[in-house]
């Protein structure tokens, strides 16, 4: 067990290594120099201008330095330019006279809130519903189930969004726009600003849960041990809740793995529709102004997150399922 | 436990039946029976017609006894036994006759009522224990969880409760493997563990469908050891289910033969192996090979193979492949033979004289068996 | 393998055997690890198990050799070895002479034909999307082999041989039964008119009464076509029937070895007479009044075997000297020739059955114990 974390986490550091020399190299490297210097100084680049932007970037020293620099400066601290930047330092952004890790962190607390309450949402739902479908399978609640989930599963986010927002918003006034509030301010303006971007977060990705409980549910309610807990006089609610779902978590675990990386990374597509400010906009909007530190930062940690994500799914094989051995 | 000296005692051939099986009470032709299926049929439908699994059915299983019923693939026995317990696919099946439990009609049952039945006063274990045991759950919680859903026993009693079968069953440091999963179990541990969880409630009757089939030959006989020693003790009735006529000897007060559905032949283990009546049966134990006798005597199969359940031979089902027809004369094998009488213990679907039957068994099949 | 015979240089081989004192097959040492991960903090153990530990046997031309033992003991293996579908871990085996031990596919290529294998499970050994025409005939391309009057012919030849209706040649697995789909099996196996055949459980699969009408209808080709057989198989019984020699195996070894006779009348291993006395036999008498030798627990991991002697944790009659000791395979003045046993206090049934009636509860409890499989950590 610890052989294996320790193993993993190893495994972890080297990839995300990898995944950092890869995009620094196609950000700072790959277009040329002047390239770079061009895009990060904007239009109206006057030759002094172009020099300062060299140097902040540090684009006078050889690229493998460069690289080194931003690795030592994520676990030591560095000084940019005039800068001084703490650990964890993932830049300094120019462009908007950022220091990158106080803006991540900045954007994180509305990432992560979103994530939450589309989680929860999805999964309460998404498996509620597959379990049902399953328990019922062939009758009404099955095809009236699977068929919400394939109807909601096709809704593209920026067709629901807008539409949510026209209709629970601006005709019925059931609630104001999307806006995000610090939890530990006040968790009921919290969750009621956020409501809406969670029920189509809930909506696009329950659908997958829906179908993936259910099919592996009936999968298991398929193998023998069922019918030996049937012979043994168990009820329903025991035969599916405690055994056959406990047999059809892993894949479940599998995907939510993935969708926790992904929402961690940040909803582009949501947070943008509901103009919220969480990481999938600071991603957007890095991109938008050749923010080039920006997006280093923000490819670092969303990386980070999807590697985390899948670790943790690994572990969780083994809590769930006995026969699994770390190693 | 396991080191217990066989329980099928050293009886001379012929002493009297009841005494060959220590414990067995005397059979008394259905009274006493607390199992009776009557006239059972099962249909599946399928895409391509009716399945008749199980097509005119009878028996009793009386207490303290163990009924084997013994058939090959497709002979309709492990389909009987899971209908029983109505753990048949209800939506494609279609059922009918009795099967009357302690007084109380089974078919009818509500599914809520059977539940209260199965596990407690009915149990079962089947043929392959690692499948048959679920992965994700200790072996102690499996066995203490039939306990606690049936008699209402708190966790700590239902975990002693489940160390001390797991102990019943000969299975060594029942205080750690208490806590282990069925992985870490060999075969015969697992089986072991299955026979454990499947008498916690101290059930009447105990159907066991292929219980042996998965195993090797040693620990096969262990587990029949297990399990002769165990209706000693608890008395328990047992449906004994299975293809193999050595296990059936070992095992079996009384035998029921199935083909195609049907029963073809019933009687005590000694009448049914000792002195068969029936062509099937005789085919059977002439296709065994055993142990002793001659090496070069070539075994004599069953020629054919078996009927498909959609659409079988009119009359009596086994015709097609009897040596024995002509005798009876073609035609009158496609008629249905008598059934089995209810009333006796003894009898068999035949068309075949009773003369008939005596005179070849004596003179072609005796000759065949070793 | 487009390899034919007629372009590699091995002499077309020699329908008798070369010599009538050399055996058509014979294996010395042959051992076959499978390694497999195991625990450890720091570093990871490659553990083995040992499927096949050394093993000596020979079969005659024509002679059908039996390989008996519970599941894990190795008999599966052993078989794949032979007929080289598993490359040995050591050992050799000579097949009429020639060394074909490490053998590539090319060196093995004349002499692939007449080693042939039928499989226990007749559903997965056939491909289901190609005809039994296409299925029997398949070695007969794949050697390039054209027999007089054609393939079909050959192929009709063959089902009929095997007790199939010749104009089934165009249908596919799926439309026979059990029973028939192992002939078809056979008949692929017989197409290259091998010399031995490597039968792996070839009846276990099957029902009773099908089961003998297969049991017989290879006593007939090994009797009609003198095809040498390595029958292996769980049941004592029918091995008994169809091999004049039998060998018993446990965790990777042969235990005892001898004439069908001698064995089954006059067995000297203690794990023989287990084995034997678990057979349940179908006469209700019989049963009850053989003597009975019990096994305990089930057989231990082949990762980890017991020391010395490997039946010694579940072996009544093991003293300090099985611990640490390996008893040889060898031959009992007592017994026939040919008959050898590995165990340092071979002896009759009844001796065996009275160590157990005096074998301490404590080894018993033992032997349960030793069975129950752990991981390897």
């Amino acid at each position: 067990m610890l052989r294996f974390l320790v193993r993993r986490l190893l495994g972890v550091a080297a990839i995300l290594l990898v995944v950092s020399l890869i995009t620094f190299y196609l950000f700072f490297a790959a277009s040329g120099e002047d390239s770079v210097v061009r895009l990060s100084c904007g239009k109206n680049c006057t030759p002094e201008m172009r020099e300062t932007v060299r140097h902040n970037l540090g684009l006078t020293k050889p690229l493998l330095e460069q690289y080194w620099i931003f690795i030592s400066g994520i676990f030591a601290g560095r000084n940019i330019g005039e800068k001084t930047c703490n650990f964890p330092c993932l830049g300094y952004s120019f462009a908007n006279n950022q220091n990158v890790s106080h803006t991540v962190a900045d954007r994180f607390p509305t990432t992560v809130s979103l994530a939450i309450g589309a989680v929860v949402l999805f999964m309460t739902l998404g498996i509620g519903l597959g379990i049902l479908a399953a328990m019922r399978r062939g009758k009404k609640t099955d095809k009236v189930a699977t068929g919400f989930a394939l109807l909601s599963g096709s809704a593209p986010i920026y067709v629901l969004g807008p539409l949510f927002i026209y209709l629970f918003v601006q005709q019925l006034g059931w609630m104001d726009r999307p806006q995000y509030h610090q939890f530990t301010d006040d968790p009921f303006q919290w969750a009621s600003g956020l409501l809406l971007p969670w029920i189509c977060l809930m909506t696009i990705h329950m659908a997958m849960y829906v179908r993936l409980t259910r099919s592996t549910m009936v999968d298991v309610l398929s193998e023998d041990y069922v019918r030996t807990l049937k012979a043994k006089g168990l009820s329903g609610r025991s035969v599916y809740i405690k055994h056959a779902f406990r047999g059809a978590l892993s894949p479940i675990v599998t995907v939510l793995g993935v969708d926790i990386g992904v929402l961690m990374s940040g909803t582009i597509i949501t947070e943008s529709t509901f103009s919220l400010h969480g990481i999938g906009m600071l991603a957007v909007t890095s991109v938008t102004d050749s923010d080039l530190p920006m997006m280093m930062g923000v490819v670092v940690i969303a990386a980070s997150f999807t590697m985390l994500a899948n670790l943790v799914v690994d572990l969780l094989y083994a809590v769930i399922d006995p026969r699994v051995r770390l190693s | 436990m396991a080191a217990s000296t066989d329980t099928t005692a050293d009886q001379p051939t012929g002493k009297a039946e009841t005494a060959k099986k220590a414990g067995a009470p005397a059979r008394s032709d259905g009274s006493d029976a607390f199992l009776s299926v009557r006239d059972l049929r099962v249909h599946f439908s399928t895409d391509d017609g009716v399945v008749k699994a199980v097509d005119g059915l009878s028996f009793d299983v009386e207490k303290g006894r163990t009924l084997g019923i013994v058939g090959e693939s497709g002979s309709g026995k492990s389909v009987s036994s899971l209908t029983i317990l109505g753990l048949h696919n209800r939506e494609k099946t279609k059922i009918e006759g009795e099967i009357r439990f302690d007084g109380r009609e089974l078919i009818t049952m509500p599914e809520r009522k059977l539940r209260d039945l199965r596990g407690r006063r009915i149990s079962m274990i089947f043929q392959d224990p690692l499948t048959a045991l679920s992965p994700f759950y200790t072996v102690g919680e499996q066995i203490a969880e039939s306990y606690r859903r049936h008699l209402g026993a708190n966790r700590s009693d239902a975990h002693a409760r489940a160390i001390e079968m797991l102990d019943r069953v000969g299975i060594p440091n029942p205080k750690t493997r208490v806590n282990d999963y069925p992985h870490h179990f060999s075969g015969g541990m697992r089986q072991r563990a299955m026979i454990a969880m499947s008498l916690v409630c101290d059930p009447d009757l105990l159907i066991a469908d292929e219980p042996t089939t998965a195993l090797d030959v040693t620990v096969q006989a262990q587990i029949l050891d297990l399990l002769r020693d165990l209706q000693d003790e608890f008395g328990t009735a047992i449906l004994f289910i299975t293809h193999d006529l050595g296990v059936i000897a070992q095992m079996a007060h009384d035998v029921l033969v199935m083909y195609a559905g049907r029963s073809v032949e019933k009687g005590t283990v000694r009448e049914v192996l000792k002195n068969p009546r029936h062509p099937y049966t005789w085919g059977l134990l002439s296709s065994m090979p055993n142990l002793s006798g001659d090496v070069d005597v070539p075994l004599r199969p069953v020629r054919g193979t078996p009927p498909s359940l959609l659409a079988p031979p009119p009359g009596c089902p086994f015709h097609p492949r009897c040596d024995y027809a002509d005798v009876v004369g073609g035609e009158r094998c496609r008629t249905e033979p008598p059934l089995l009488a209810l009333s006796e213990g003894r009898g068999t679907a035949c068309h075949l004289s009773a003369e008939d039957k005596q005179r070849i068994f004596i003179d072609d099949v005796r000759p065949l068996l070793g | 393998m487009t390899e034919t015979i007629s372009e590699t240089p091995a002499p077309a081989p020699d329908p008798a055997p070369k010599s009538p004192g050399e055996p058509l097959l014979d294996v010395r040492g042959l051992v076959k690890y499978f390694p497999v991960k195991g625990g450890g903090l720091v570093r990871r153990k490659m553990l083995n198990v040992r499927a096949v530990d050394g093993i000596d046997l020979s079969v005659a031309a024509g002679e059908s050799v039996g390989l008996v033992g519970e599941s894990g003991c190795g008999k599966s293996t052993t078989g794949r070895l032979i007929s080289r579908l598993l490359e040995p871990t050591g050992g050799t085996i000579h097949y009429d002479g020639n060394d074909i031990t490490h053998a590539t596919r090319k060196q093995i290529a004349p002499i692939r034909s007449q080693i042939q294998m039928i499989f226990q499970d007749p559903y997965s050994s056939l491909n289901p999307r190609q005809t039994v025409g296409t299925i029997v005939s398949s070695p007969m391309e794949v050697n390039g082999i054209d027999p007089e009057g054609g393939r079909k012919k050959r192929v009709q030849e063959l089902l009929e041989r095997v007790g199939l209706n010749p104009e089934h040649y165009n249908r596919f697995p799926h439309e026979f039964s059990g029973g028939q789909r192992q002939r078809i099996g056979i008949a692929r196996a017989l197409a290259l008119q091998p010399r031995l055949i490597v039968a792996d459980e070839p009846v276990s699969a099957l029902d009773v009464s099908i089961q003998a009408q297969v049991v017989n209808l290879l006593q007939g080709l090994q009797r009609d076509m003198g095809i040498a057989f390595v029958f292996i198989a769980h049941d004592l019984a029918v091995v008994r029937h169809f091999s004049q020699r039998v060998a018993v195996m446990y965790l990777g070894k042969i235990v005892e070895i001898a004439d069908r006779t001698s064995l089954y009348a006059n067995p000297h291993h203690p794990y023989t007479h287990t084995l034997l006395a678990a057979v349940p036999e179908t006469d209700p008498d019989k049963s009850g009044n053989r003597t009975r030798v019990h096994a305990f627990g089930d057989m231990p991991s082949p990762i980890n075997p017991p020391s010395g002697c490997r039946f010694r944790t579940r072996c009544p009659k093991a003293q300090d000297v099985c611990a640490n000791e390996e008893p040889p395979l060898i031959g009992i003045d007592t017994l026939l020739a040919g008959h050898r046993v590995a165990c340092h206090f071979p002896g009759p049934l009844e001796a065996t059955a009275k160590a157990e009636e005096s074998m301490p509860e404590e080894r018993i409890e033992a032997a349960l114990e030793a069975g129950i499989t752990t991981d390897p950590e």
